[in-house]
């Protein structure tokens, strides 16, 4: 009941003044519509670019790395055990790039209760022959149905099917960088040279487009059964696993894991892409802080027009005093000015963000890198919503409270006495 | 009559701001139920001052005060807010109506703080004090959009929402012209002989003192005369 009668009040002073607080709220649905837009376009950004990257990317790669052994054969040794060892002109050994005991291993890495799941990969340095010129390129022999389904191999697969790498014999999908120098068309048949000097013949299936050229004029991907014909090598060769992992956090400890576990190199994807991390930490400080600021600003607003607000209620104030309201029942007036304020901008803000951010992407964004991508990219977390409710509420709870204070103090002999 | 509704005991207070002035002096006196007294004296002889101590607002003096024969020394400000809400009733000398609100709802709020009654019985209350002041035809219109005179009738309406000990006026009258003024002095002459509500008013108006009940008079913060 009392609640009620403060919040009536509130609500009448508020009233009074209609457009002081409409200004006052208009500041704070600015600042929470902006802070919205820039957070999910800013994270639609981030998301965009590290997807680029990481959803491509494996989270544990587990490989055979080509080193020179750490443990010389005169550093075994017993006789030499207590003396300095020298040694010059170390050579990586012949060590082959096979994993060992594949099919195990991807056996036991598929039933780990982490992992997502796993796909083979092995690749093949090759020359791509046109006419007289030789371009070298990297074939990547992959199991098209586990890729697809871990890493969107569709997705960049821009003109031909993916399937078709595997259901067509001796096929290749070119990166559309590759396709474009050797001017090769869906169906037609390119030249590939292995390094071993085998020349082989690969019918085109498809383009495939990363977005990051460099890549697409280099790579080029076959299914692991033709890739192993090209090499010239048995049907359990493969020299990559690609494991991908419920959670991406995971990945530094699975990857020390796997290394013991099955003697082979492991790499996780934050040690392989450490720069995108980076990258999309600062991009989201910097849209908080910019979001941040805004409110700040919005925050003044409220403080200066309930300052106002409150030198031009003095009377009332001070009526109220005399009629039996407290110091306390004035302070919560107050409050329940700057809040409603608050929440009532915050709620507009949040929608009016939220519309900003559809606009924003349904805004065409085309571009040959990103084939996938045909509107600006935006991320509609709740977690903003949340956070730019929470903060209206915060910023405009603190812009109240020492207007709310100052009134609360207001002492009524004064006001009374001064007329 | 007997009961005691207000006492003050050997009440001073000074100014410190901004040289130390006496302002009340030894003032002692006690009202009774029902009892119709003013306060006269010149101006800045302490009568305000006096008011606003015996109404609890200002809290910064020496000496004792009990209203309903309870000690109002030592209560914090929200006990203090309190009792002037249950207690006591305010006429002002400028009308101090809340312009945001419509006029029953000025006279509500006191009623609606103190909580004891729905809001239905407060605003059947409100209604029952507009009309016995003859100004029940107002309550729907905004406060800032009548007249002088019946601005102070709403706000005798308010002082009286929570049925107060006693009613307190700081020249209720003293901004209106004579014909407004003799009607609220019958209001009150009506309020102490109809419903026995007790009335301290201050002002400086000989005329109407003449027609109270008892008069106190002042002069340099004593009471001179009782």
């Amino acid at each position: 009941m009392n609640s009620k009668l403060i919040f009536g009040i509130a609500k009448s002073l508020l009233l009074a003044r209609w457009r002081q607080t409409l200004v006052a709220a208009v500041g704070v649905t600015f600042s929470i519509a902006m802070f919205i837009t820039l957070l999910s376009f800013m994270n639609g950004l981030n998301d965009l670019l590290d997807g680029l990257i990481l959803n491509r990317t494996p989270h544990v790669r587990l490989y055979n790395e080509i080193k020179p052994t750490l443990d010389q054969p005169v550093n075994v040794s017993a006789e030499f055990n207590d003396s300095y060892n020298f040694i010059q002109s170390v050579k990586s050994g012949i060590s082959r790039q096979e994993i060992y005991n594949s099919g195990p291993i991807m056996e036991a890495v598929k039933a780990d209760a982490r992992v997502l799941g796993a796909a083979p990969k092995l690749t093949a340095q090759v020359f791509f022959n046109e006419g007289t010129i030789d371009i070298t390129g990297v074939i990547n022999g992959v199991d098209v149905e586990e890729e697809n389904r871990l890493f969107n191999f569709q997705d960049y697969v821009t003109a031909g099917t993916a399937l078709d790498a595997k259901n067509v014999a001796n096929s290749i999908i070119l990166g559309k960088g590759l396709a474009d120098i050797l001017v090769a068309d869906i169906g037609d048949v390119v030249q590939v040279t292995t390094v071993q000097g085998e020349r082989f013949p690969l019918k085109v299936v498809g383009y495939f487009q990363s977005g990051i050229q460099e890549i697409d004029k280099v790579q080029s991907y076959a299914s692991i059964g033709t890739t192993q014909k090209l090499l010239g090598k048995p049907n359990n060769y493969i020299t990559d696993i690609q494991v991908k992992l419920h959670d991406l956090a995971m990945a530094p400890a699975v990857a020390k894991e796997f290394r013991q576990v099955f003697n082979v190199d492991a790499e996780d994807i934050q040690t392989a892409n450490s720069q995108f991390e980076t990258g999309s930490s600062v991009r989201s400080l910097i849209s908080y802080s910019v979001g941040i600021t805004l409110l700040i600003v919005a925050g003044f607003g409220i403080f200066n027009i309930l300052n106002m607000m409150i030198y031009e209620k003095m009377d009332s104030i001070a009526i109220l005093k005399a009629t039996g309201f407290s110091g306390r029942d004035v302070n919560r007036v107050f409050l329940v000015i700057a809040l409603s304020i608050g929440f009532f901008g915050g709620m507009v803000g949040l929608l009016a963000g939220f519309g900003f951010s559809v606009i924003i992407d349904n805004i065409p964004f085309n571009t040959a890198a990103l084939p996938t991508i045909t509107t600006y990219p935006v991320n509609y977390s709740l977690v903003f919503y949340v956070i730019g409710g929470i903060f209206s509420l915060i910023t405009t709870y603190l812009a109240g409270f020492f207007p709310a204070r100052k009134a609360s103090k207001v002492d009524p002999v004064e006001i009374i006495r001064g007329k | 009559m007997g009961d005691i509704i207000l006492e003050a005991r050997h009440i001073h207070k000074q100014f410190h701001d901004p040289v130390t002035v006496q302002v009340l002096t030894d003032i002692t006196f006690s009202i009774s139920k029902g009892e119709f007294v003013s306060v006269i004296g010149k101006s800045g002889c302490g009568k305000s001052t006096l008011l606003y101590i015996l109404s609890t607002m200002d809290t910064d003096y020496e000496g004792e005060l009990l209203i309903d024969q309870e000690p109002m020394t030592q209560k914090t400000d929200a006990e203090l807010a309190r009792i002037r809400n249950a207690k006591i009733g305010f006429v002002f000398q400028f009308h101090y109506l809340l312009n945001e609100f419509t006029v029953l709802r000025n006279v509500m709020l006191p009623g609606l703080k103190l909580n004891q009654h729905s809001e239905q019985e407060v605003e059947h209350r409100a209604m029952e004090r507009l009309k016995m002041l003859g100004i029940d035809h107002l309550a729907q219109k905004m406060a800032y959009r009548i007249s002088g005179g019946e601005k102070q009738r709403v706000a005798i309406a308010r002082a009286l929402i929570n049925d107060p000990h006693i009613i307190m006026g700081d020249e209720p009258t003293g901004n209106l012209d004579n014909r407004n003024s003799d009607m609220v002095f019958d209001i009150f002459k009506q309020l102490a002989e109809e419903h026995n509500q007790t009335l301290l008013i201050v002002t400086h108006d000989q005329s109407f003192a003449q027609n109270t009940g008892r008069i106190i008079e002042m002069e340099d913060g004593r009471i001179v005369r009782q």
